[in-house]
Parts: C-alpha cells; sequence; structure tokens
C-alpha cells in the first residue's frame, strides 16, 4: 500500500525548473540563457541529423524523408481544412472523455473515499479492474459503437477514469488528522469539513490524477482513431500510411507530438494557478 | 492494542482469527460477487447479443485459450511485451544515468527529449512499420521506443535529485566511480525509477495489443480483433478477460518486485512519519 501510495503520488511533481540558490540574479539569468542556447543547439542539431541521414543514404529516404520535406508536409497540411477538421475532433474527443472521467472520479473518489466501509468493499475490485488495458475494449468499442465519437470516448473515459480516481483516494486518506478534528471541534458539518478541509487537501493529489489522466486520455484518444477509425488525426495517420504518403505520416506524427507538449505545458499551468499556495509550487523545498 | 481486547484474543484465539479472515473474505469477495451476477442477470433479462454471460465466457475461455492458441498467439505477445519492456528498461535507465550526470548533455536534449516524450506512442506503429516492416523487430521496437520515455525521463530527475552531502561524501572518502553508480546513484534513483517502470509498464501492454492489432497476422491482439471480425462474441470476451488477466498479474507481479527493491526507502519513509 505505501508502496503504491509513494509512487503515484508526489514522486513525480511538476518537474518545473527547481529554484535552485543561484549567487546573483544576473549570474542565474545568463545560465538560464546558456540553457536555452544548448536546449535550441540540440533541435537543431536534431533536425539536421535527421536532414542528413536519409540524405546520405543511411536510411532510405522512402522510409525516413529529410526533416525539410517532412516540414514541407506539415506546412501544406496545416492549410487545409480537413486537417484542422481532425484536428477538432481529436481534441473533443479527448477532451470530453477528460472531462468525464475527472468529474465521475472526482464525485465517486470522495464519496467512496470518505467512506471506510465502502473503500474496503470496492478495494478488491479496483485493484482488478485498474490495470486493465483499455485497448482491451477496443473490440467491444466498435461492436457497440462503429467508428462514432462514442468508441473514443469509451476508451479515453476508462483509461483516464482510474489514474484521477486512484489518487482522489490517496488524496482523501490524506487530509490531516488535526485539521480534521479542528474543523470538527469548531463545529463544522460534512459538507463544510469536505469543501474547506479535505478539498483543499485532496486538490493536489487530483491534480496529479488530472496530469497522469490528461497524457493518457490524449493516447486512448489516438489510438481509437488509428485503429477503430473514429475521426481525428490518428485516422488521417492511418490513412496517410496506407496510402504511402510518407512526409505525411512523419507530418502528422509531429503534430500530434506537438497537441502532447501542449497538453502538457496547459496542465503544468493550471497546476501551478490552482495550486499556488502549495508548497510544490511555492518553490519550497519538498523532499 | 487495549487490555479487554487482549484477553478476549487470549481466550479465543481461534474463533477471532476466523472471524478476521471471514471479515476479509467478504471485503474482497462481496462487491465482484455482486457484479458477476448483476452481469449474469443483464444479460439474461435484456438479451442483449453482445453481451455474453460469465458461464458462456467461462467455458468458452477454456475452450479458447488452453490449447494451441496458447502456444501461438499469447505466450509470443507476452514474450514480446517483456522483452520490449526489459530492453527499454536498460537503455533508459543508461541513457537517463548518463543525462543525469550531465548538466550540459541535459540541456542540450531536453527539448528535444520533451518533445519526443510527448509524442503519444501508439502513432509510432504506422511509423516503425515504414522502417521496420511488420516484423517481430518492429513490434520490440514500437515498446521499446514506446515505453523508454517515462523510463528516461524519471531516471534523470531521479539522478538529478541525489543528495549533494550524501555525494560530497562519497567523493571525500575516495569511492570509486563504479561503486558510486551502484550504491549512490542508483540506489537514491530507485523510487524514480521504479515509478517509471511502472509507467512503461502499462504503456507497453498497450503497444504490445496494437502493434498486433494494426498489422499482423498472429498474437493476441490480432486474434481478439479477429474474433470481433467474425462476430463470435463469447471468443472476443475471452480475449478481453485474457489480456485484463495479463494486465492483472504484471502490475501484482511489479508490485512485489517494487516492494523489495524499495524494501530501504518505505523503511525510511515510515521512519521519518514516526511510525
Amino acid at each position: 500500500m505505501t508502496a503504491a501510495m509513494t509512487d503515484n503520488a508526489p514522486a513525480t511533481p511538476a518537474a518545473g525548473p527547481t529554484a535552485e540558490a543561484g549567487p546573483s540574479r544576473a549570474a542565474r539569468a545568463t545560465s538560464r540563457l546558456g540553457t536555452t542556447a544548448l536546449g535550441l543547439t540540440g533541435i537543431a542539431g536534431f533536425l539536421l541529423l535527421w536532414e542528413v541521414v536519409p540524405r546520405i543514404g543511411l536510411v532510405s529516404a522512402d522510409y525516413l524523408p529529410p526533416a525539410s520535406q517532412v516540414l514541407v508536409a506539415l506546412a501544406e497540411r496545416l492549410t487545409l481544412p480537413r486537417l484542422w477538421v481532425a484536428l477538432l475532433d481529436t481534441v473533443i474527443g479527448w477532451g470530453l472523455g477528460l472531462l468525464i472521467a475527472t468529474v465521475a472520479a472526482v464525485v465517486l473518489g470522495f464519496a467512496v473515499g470518505s467512506l471506510p466501509l465502502l473503500r474496503r468493499l470496492t478495494a478488491s475490485t479496483v485493484e482488478f479492474l485498474r490495470p486493465i488495458p483499455s485497448v482491451a475494449l477496443i473490440p467491444l468499442a466498435v461492436l457497440l459503437y462503429a467508428t462514432d465519437i462514442r468508441s473514443t470516448l469509451l476508451l479515453v473515459v476508462y483509461a483516464a477514469f482510474w489514474q484521477i480516481y486512484i489518487q482522489v483516494l490517496y488524496g482523501v486518506a490524506d487530509v490531516d488528522p488535526v485539521a480534521e478534528q479542528t474543523a470538527r471541534s469548531f463545529g463544522l458539518g460534512r459538507l463544510a469539513r469536505i469543501r474547506h478541509v479535505v478539498w483543499p487537501s485532496a486538490l493536489p493529489y487530483v491534480l496529479t490524477g488530472f496530469r497522469l489522466g490528461a497524457a493518457v486520455a490524449l493516447i486512448l484518444a489516438i489510438t481509437a482513431q488509428l485503429i477503430i477509425g473514429s475521426p481525428g488525426l490518428g485516422k488521417e495517420i492511418a490513412v496517410a500510411q496506407s496510402s504511402g504518403a510518407v512526409a505525411a505520416v512523419y507530418a502528422l506524427v509531429i503534430l500530434t507530438g506537438a497537441l502532447g507538449v501542449i497538453v502538457n505545458i496547459g496542465v503544468r499551468a493550471l497546476e501551478r494557478r490552482l495550486l499556488h499556495w502549495h508548497t510544490s509550487v511555492r518553490g519550497e523545498n519538498v523532499a | 492494542m487495549s487490555a479487554p481486547e487482549v484477553t478476549s484474543a487470549r481466550r479465543a484465539p481461534a474463533l477471532r482469527l476466523l472471524t478476521a479472515a471471514a471479515l476479509r473474505l467478504w471485503y474482497l469477495l462481496a462487491l465482484p460477487a455482486a457484479l458477476i451476477l448483476l452481469w449474469w442477470w443483464a444479460g439474461a433479462v435484456s438479451g442483449m447479443y453482445y453481451l455474453s454471460s460469465p458461464d458462456v465466457i467461462a467455458a468458452t475461455f477454456a475452450e479458447v485459450w488452453f490449447g494451441e492458441r496458447f502456444l501461438v498467439d499469447a505466450l509470443p505477445s507476452v514474450a514480446r511485451l517483456l522483452g520490449g519492456f526489459a530492453l527499454a528498461a536498460v537503455l533508459g535507465v543508461a541513457l537517463g544515468v548518463g543525462l543525469g550526470l550531465s548538466p550540459r548533455l541535459r540541456a542540450l536534449t531536453e527539448p528535444v527529449l520533451e518533445f519526443l516524450r510527448a509524442i503519444p506512442p501508439p502513432v509510432l506503429v504506422p511509423l516503425l512499420m515504414l522502417l521496420a516492416g511488420v516484423s517481430t523487430g518492429m513490434k520490440l521496437l514500437v515498446i521499446v521506443s514506446g515505453c523508454i520515455w517515462p523510463i528516461l525521463l524519471n531516471t534523470i530527475e531521479g539522478v538529478r535529485a541525489v543528495d549533494p552531502v550524501l555525494a560530497d561524501t562519497c567523493r571525500c572518502y575516495g569511492i570509486g566511480r563504479r561503486r558510486r553508480l551502484t550504491t549512490l546513484i542508483l540506489r537514491s534513483a530507485s523510487p524514480q525509477i521504479m515509478a517509471g517502470l511502472r509507467q512503461a509498464l502499462s504503456i507497453a501492454i498497450i503497444l504490445m495489443v496494437i502493434s498486433e492489432m494494426f498489422a499482423s497476422s498472429s498474437g493476441l491482439g490480432f486474434t481478439i480483433v479477429q474474433f470481433q471480425r467474425s462476430f463470435a462474441i463469447p471468443e472476443m470476451w475471452t480475449g478481453i478477460v485474457l489480456l485484463g488477466l495479463i494486465g492483472f498479474l504484471l502490475s501484482v507481479l511489479f508490485q512485489l518486485v517494487e516492494k523489495r527493491v524499495l524494501a530501504w526507502y518505505n523503511g525510511v519513509r515510515a521512519a521519518t512519519r514516526g511510525e
């Protein structure tokens, strides 16, 4: 139990630039500038390598088009409305699925987490259902909903739900008993205690779950489109691949990567905003 | 434990143990049993074509998987899964230690790695199919290239967070590179590495199934899709159950390994919490 707790909860904190005690503001700024420069060099080097490897024939350009061609293909695709529709479909499938999973997980997690009897009764079922890979549900989704967006949603919700639910359970269990008893002494009712004591203590966990869930939801949204053929970027990739448009496949993969980066950055920003009062964000030392 | 409890325990230890065991069993099995009954009832009442009843699935399961198919489809899939996972673990930890120890190298590669990690791994299936064709190598490559990222990035974070006092102490006592690596760096990064491995394991299962569903003529994923396409509904359900069981077993196995590897860490944490 403890093993699971330690790893799921704070082991992967928002890995932003930790405030290191630098000598002076100016020195820190230059070192940050150096880091950025190195990072840009890294990107340039990666692109250069990608350009050179197919050009000198290490890998056939039929399978690995040079970076410039891929970027041109990406730019071309970005002018087509078809791509934007696919992108929108993906974002909707992801967002809607994540929303449903989050609401369900938070409501159920708070209910089950605050009632020990329910928690004990459901533990074995949760431990069994949670590790079931949601791709196992693909055939079921196909039979039930065919290529409808609902088959995307089924996979996304199932995958994201467990990530968030488990974190909510840990969060509700992690409430400081002194704070809880203090609230009781002050005569706060059950709902007020949930609102003022349990919710803020559980919020970091909820957001950790949300961050993990957001990444998993994107993976499953794209998977559903790729395998089942529900509309979205994944389907575009499958179509491009089967029609032999190799550069387009790479271009779309880069696009999904960009989407992933945006999701990561967005969720981190949300975390920092909602948890501005929490030690992990205030920049104090968290072990 | 309070005094009256102790005396009652002395009076009838067997009875107490029995009640405790019965209660645990009740908590363990009550809800699953209820759910299976509910499934049964729903299947019987609604008469839904897609909802095979649990007894049919159980009977079909034995028929479908206890035989040749287990050796031809299930076992190679699991072997690929474990092989890919192991390869990704070795590569991820080795690269992660290297990058974690060198701030310059880290700054150089960080943006690229962050981007590569953000790519949803399943899109690598069509990509690697282009590069490597449909082969065992491709499937392994898909698994490795998908699940290396959480391992790599967590290892980097773990190595970065090595206690500087301990690092300095090692240096003062003139402890060699190899000793330093095994006893200090890998040890103190192990909680993070295990967290990365756990994430990677669930990604590996997804990728194993997908690589077989997308393009293959054997394996678990292929077989399940085949059942679904031919509307062999109970058989399809047995496939889902088997995948679920594999996921469950791997996660239990991983927890056991983790408990062993991180025994020292959990002990330290419990001690600091004053338990």
